[in-house]
C-alpha cells in the first residue's frame, strides 16, 4: 500500500500519483499521513482508490473528485469534496464553511458537524451530517439530498431550487423561498438508503421533517418585492 | 382687446429625454428593471480620444509588408507548464452556451482557431461544439459552477477564474426563462423555464487569501499544466490586479464598462464600473510595481472594435485584448439584413440588445431552434476569423508607422490624447502640449 508521509514528501507527488493510476481497474489503497492542515489533498481524482487520511487537512481535501473513497481520520477545513462528481467522502471529525459545495455526486459523509453554507450551490450530491451544520446551508442548493441528524442553522435552504433536505432537529429559520414539506413514501425511501449508505442504524427516516423550495422566486413577479 | 401669446418651439428636457420619459413608462407599467444585453452604450472616453505620433524626424517607421511586426502573444508564463502560444494578440472573450446558440459557439471557435487565438466558455459550461471547434480553449471557472466538472477542467487549455465582468461588476449571471431549454436546463442541472440568476460570489472562497489556496487546488487537479486567468471588471484595477497577481495569477483579464453581457439591469450596465480606457494604467501600473508586467499577463477587453483600439490599448502596457460584442457583430448579430424583424420586436438594426429574450433574428442570442439555424458556422466562422486579420493587420500598420517590430513595442509615448479626460485617464499627453493630467500617481 502506498503511503505518502506529507511531513516529508510534497503535496504535488501525492497528487500526480492519484491522477495517475488506472481509471476503470480495480482499487487501490493508499494512505497519507501527518496531513497537518495542508490544502487541495487528494484533489482530481478519477479513480476507484481508497484513501485514508491520518489526520486533519485544510481547504478542499478531495475536490472534485470522481470514484474514489476517500476517509479523513481528523476535521476537514473549508470546501471539503467541492464539485465532487462521484465516489464517497466520509470525514470523521467536522467540517468547516462550505462542505460539498457545487458537488454533482457521490456520497458526503460528515460525521462531526458543518460550519455554514454547507451544501452551497450543491448539484446533484449526496451530504449526511451526524451533527449539526451552520447558517446558509443549501444556499441555492439545485439538486440532491442534504441530510442532517442534528440541527440547523439560521437561513436554512436560502433561494433553493430542487434539493431536498431533511433535518432531524430543529431548525433555527428557513431561508427565502424554503419550506416545509411532507414527508411521503419516495422521501422515506431516499433517507432509508442514505442512511445505510452513511453507516447509520440508530435513527428512523420518520424522525427527519423535509424541507424544499416553495418556488415562489423561479420567475420575477414584482408583488414578491419584499424577498429580494 | 385679447392678447396672443407667441408660441414657443416646444422644448424637451435634457434630463428628462425621450429615452427617460420611455423607461419611466416601463418601469411603472411592469414593476420590474429593465433588462437587456451589451455593455454601456453612453458616451464615455475610450481609444477614440487618443492617436498614434507616428514616425517622422526623430523616428523611423519600418517597410509594410516587408519588415516584420510580430504579433504572437504567450499567456501563462509564470507558473503554467503549458502556457497558451496566440498568433495574434486578440482573443474571443467568454460567452455562454445558453446565452449563445450552440451554431454560434461553433462559429466563435472555427473563427479563433483559423485566426490563431483562443475562445472561451461562459457561465454554462463547455459544449463539444466550441471544444471541438477550438484548437485553444479557456474554460471559465464561474460562481454559479453550472457545467463544472473535472473532466472539461482538464481538457480545457486554460482556465478563468471569474471574479467580475465590466458590464457588471459585483453582479451574478441572468438567464431568464425563455432560454432554458432543455439542453441549457441540462447542462445547468436546473429545471426549465425558471428565471436563473446567478450568484455574484464563489460559493467556496472569500478574498484573494481564499483564492490563493483555491487557485492551488486547481493547479493541483490538472497537474500545473494550465494557465490561470483572473477575470475582473473595472472596477479598482490598481488593487483588484495587484490582489490577483498576489492570489497567483498567471493571466490578468480586464474588462471595462463597454464590456458586453447577455443580460442584465440596465441601471447595473450603465452605472457601476468604469471606462476600459480608464482601467489600463492603473491596472499596469500594479503589474510594474510588482515587477510583474510582461511576467503576468494583462488582457484588456469592453469596447474593441478595430486595429487602431488593439494598438492603443497594447500601447498602453496590456499584453492581449479580447473581443465579444465585436466578435458577434462579425458573424452577424445586429445584420441590417434583419432589419424587418428587428421593427417588430420594436427595435432596429445596431440597437438590438434584448438578447435575454432568446428572439434574436440573427440566431445567435437564443436557444429556438428555427432562429439558430440561421447562423451557418463555417461562413460565420470565416467571417470571424476574415476580422481578427484585418484587426491584427491594422494594429501592425500603427506598430509598423511607430516603428516598433513587435505590437507588443507600442509605448505610452507613442500617443497622445485629444481631450483632457482621455489624457488624464491614459496618462499620455494632451495634444499638443506635454500637458499629462493626473500626473503624480492615481
Amino acid at each position: 500500500m502506498p503511503v505518502f508521509d506529507l511531513a516529508t514528501t510534497e503535496l504535488r507527488a501525492l497528487n500526480q500519483a492519484l491522477h495517475a493510476l488506472d481509471k476503470s481497474g480495480a482499487s487501490e489503497n493508499f494512505e497519507v499521513t501527518n496531513p497537518r492542515g495542508a490544502h487541495a489533498v487528494a484533489v482530481g481524482i478519477d479513480a476507484p482508490v481508497n484513501v485514508t487520511i491520518d489526520g486533519s487537512v485544510g481547504y478542499y481535501c478531495a475536490g472534485m473528485n470522481e470514484k474514489a473513497n476517500i476517509t479523513v481520520n481528523g476535521n476537514a477545513g473549508p470546501g471539503v469534496a467541492e464539485n465532487m462528481m462521484s465516489g464517497k467522502v466520509v470525514i470523521k471529525g467536522d467540517a468547516s464553511q462550505y462542505a460539498g459545495a457545487t458537488a454533482h455526486g457521490g456520497l458526503l459523509v460528515i460525521e462531526g458537524n458543518a460550519s455554514s453554507r454547507c451544501g452551497i450551490s450543491m448539484k446533484g450530491v449526496d451530504i449526511v451530517v451526524k451533527g449539526n451544520i451552520g447558517h446558509m446551508s443549501a444556499f441555492m442548493a439545485q439538486s440532491g439530498n442534504l441530510v442532517v441528524l442534528g440541527d440547523a442553522g439560521d437561513a436554512l435552504g436560502d433561494s433553493l431550487y430542487e434539493a431536498r433536505l431533511f433535518v432531524r432537529g430543529t431548525v433555527k429559520s428557513l431561508g427565502a423561498d424554503c419550506e416545509k414539506k411532507e414527508m411521503r413514501a419516495e422521501h422515506i425511501e431516499v433517507l432509508t438508503k442514505l442512511l445505510a449508505d452513511a453507516g447509520i442504524t440508530d435513527v428512523k427516516p420518520e424522525e427527519f421533517t423535509r424541507y424544499g423550495s416553495a418556488r415562489t422566486l423561479y420567475n420575477f413577479n414584482v408583488d414578491n418585492f419584499d424577498a429580494y | 382687446m385679447s392678447y396672443k401669446n407667441p408660441v414657443t418651439t416646444p422644448r424637451k428636457s435634457a434630463t428628462f429625454d425621450d429615452y427617460t420619459l420611455s423607461e419611466i413608462r416601463r418601469a411603472a407599467a411592469t414593476g420590474i428593471y429593465d433588462i437587456r444585453g451589451g455593455g454601456a452604450k453612453r458616451k464615455v472616453p475610450h481609444f477614440d480620444d487618443l492617436l498614434f505620433l507616428g514616425a517622422s524626424m526623430s523616428r523611423y517607421p519600418l517597410e509594410g509588408y516587408r519588415e516584420k511586426c510580430e504579433t504572437a502573444v504567450t499567456l501563462g508564463t509564470r507558473f503554467a507548464k503549458k502556457p497558451i502560444e496566440l498568433k495574434i494578440p486578440i482573443t474571443i472573450a467568454g460567452m455562454s452556451f445558453g446565452s449563445l446558440s450552440g451554431p454560434a459557439k461553433e462559429a466563435l471557435g472555427r473563427g479563433a482557431s483559423a485566426a490563431g487565438t483562443s475562445t472561451t466558455t461562459g457561465d454554462g459550461g463547455m459544449t463539444e461544439e466550441e471544444r471541438g471547434h477550438s484548437t485553444q480553449l479557456v474554460y471559465q471557472y464561474l460562481p454559479s459552477r453550472y457545467g463544472m466538472n473535472p473532466r472539461d477542467l482538464k481538457r480545457a487549455d486554460a482556465i478563468e477564474i471569474v471574479i467580475g465582468q465590466g458590464a457588471k461588476p459585483g453582479g451574478g449571471g441572468m438567464l431568464l426563462g425563455q432560454k432554458i431549454s432543455d439542453r441549457v436546463a441540462e447542462m445547468r442541472n436546473l429545471p426549465m423555464g425558471i428565471d436563473q440568476r446567478s450568484a455574484c460570489r464563489h460559493p467556496d472562497w472569500t478574498g484573494p487569501d481564499d483564492l490563493e489556496i483555491k487557485i492551488q487546488e486547481l493547479r493541483e487537479i490538472t497537474d500545473w499544466e494550465k494557465p490561470i486567468f483572473i477575470k475582473v471588471g473595472g472596477a479598482r484595477p490598481y488593487y483588484d490586479v495587484a490582489l490577483a497577481v498576489k492570489a497567483g495569477a498567471d493571466v490578468i483579464v480586464l474588462d471595462g464598462m463597454q464590456g458586453g453581457t447577455a443580460a442584465t439591469q440596465e441601471v447595473f450596465i450603465e452605472h457601476v464600473g468604469q471606462p476600459t480606457l480608464a482601467c489600463i494604467r492603473p491596472a499596469v501600473k500594479a503589474l510594474q510595481d510588482m515587477g510583474m508586467h510582461r511576467k503576468v499577463q494583462l488582457i484588456v477587453s469592453g469596447g474593441i472594435r478595430n486595429g487602431a483600439d488593439v494598438a492603443k490599448a497594447l500601447a498602453l502596457g496590456a499584453d492581449a485584448v479580447s473581443i465579444g460584442t465585436a466578435a458577434l457583430v462579425a458573424i452577424g448579430d445586429n445584420d441590417p439584413k434583419w432589419e424587418e424583424e428587428y421593427k417588430e420586436l420594436g427595435t432596429t438594426t445596431g440597437a438590438y440588445d434584448d438578447w435575454h429574450e432568446g428572439r434574436d433574428p440573427a440566431g445567435i442570442t437564443t436557444q429556438d431552434a428555427d432562429l439558430m439555424k440561421r447562423v451557418d458556422p463555417i461562413a460565420a466562422g470565416r467571417r470571424l476569423a476574415n476580422y481578427l486579420k484585418v484587426m491584427t493587420l491594422e494594429a501592425q500598420t500603427i506598430a509598423r508607422a511607430c516603428g516598433k517590430n513587435h505590437v507588443h513595442n507600442l509605448e505610452p509615448e507613442d500617443l497622445c490624447a485629444l481631450n483632457i479626460e482621455a489624457a488624464a485617464m491614459a496618462g499620455v499627453p494632451l495634444a499638443g502640449t506635454n500637458w499629462v493630467p493626473g500626473q503624480g500617481g492615481f
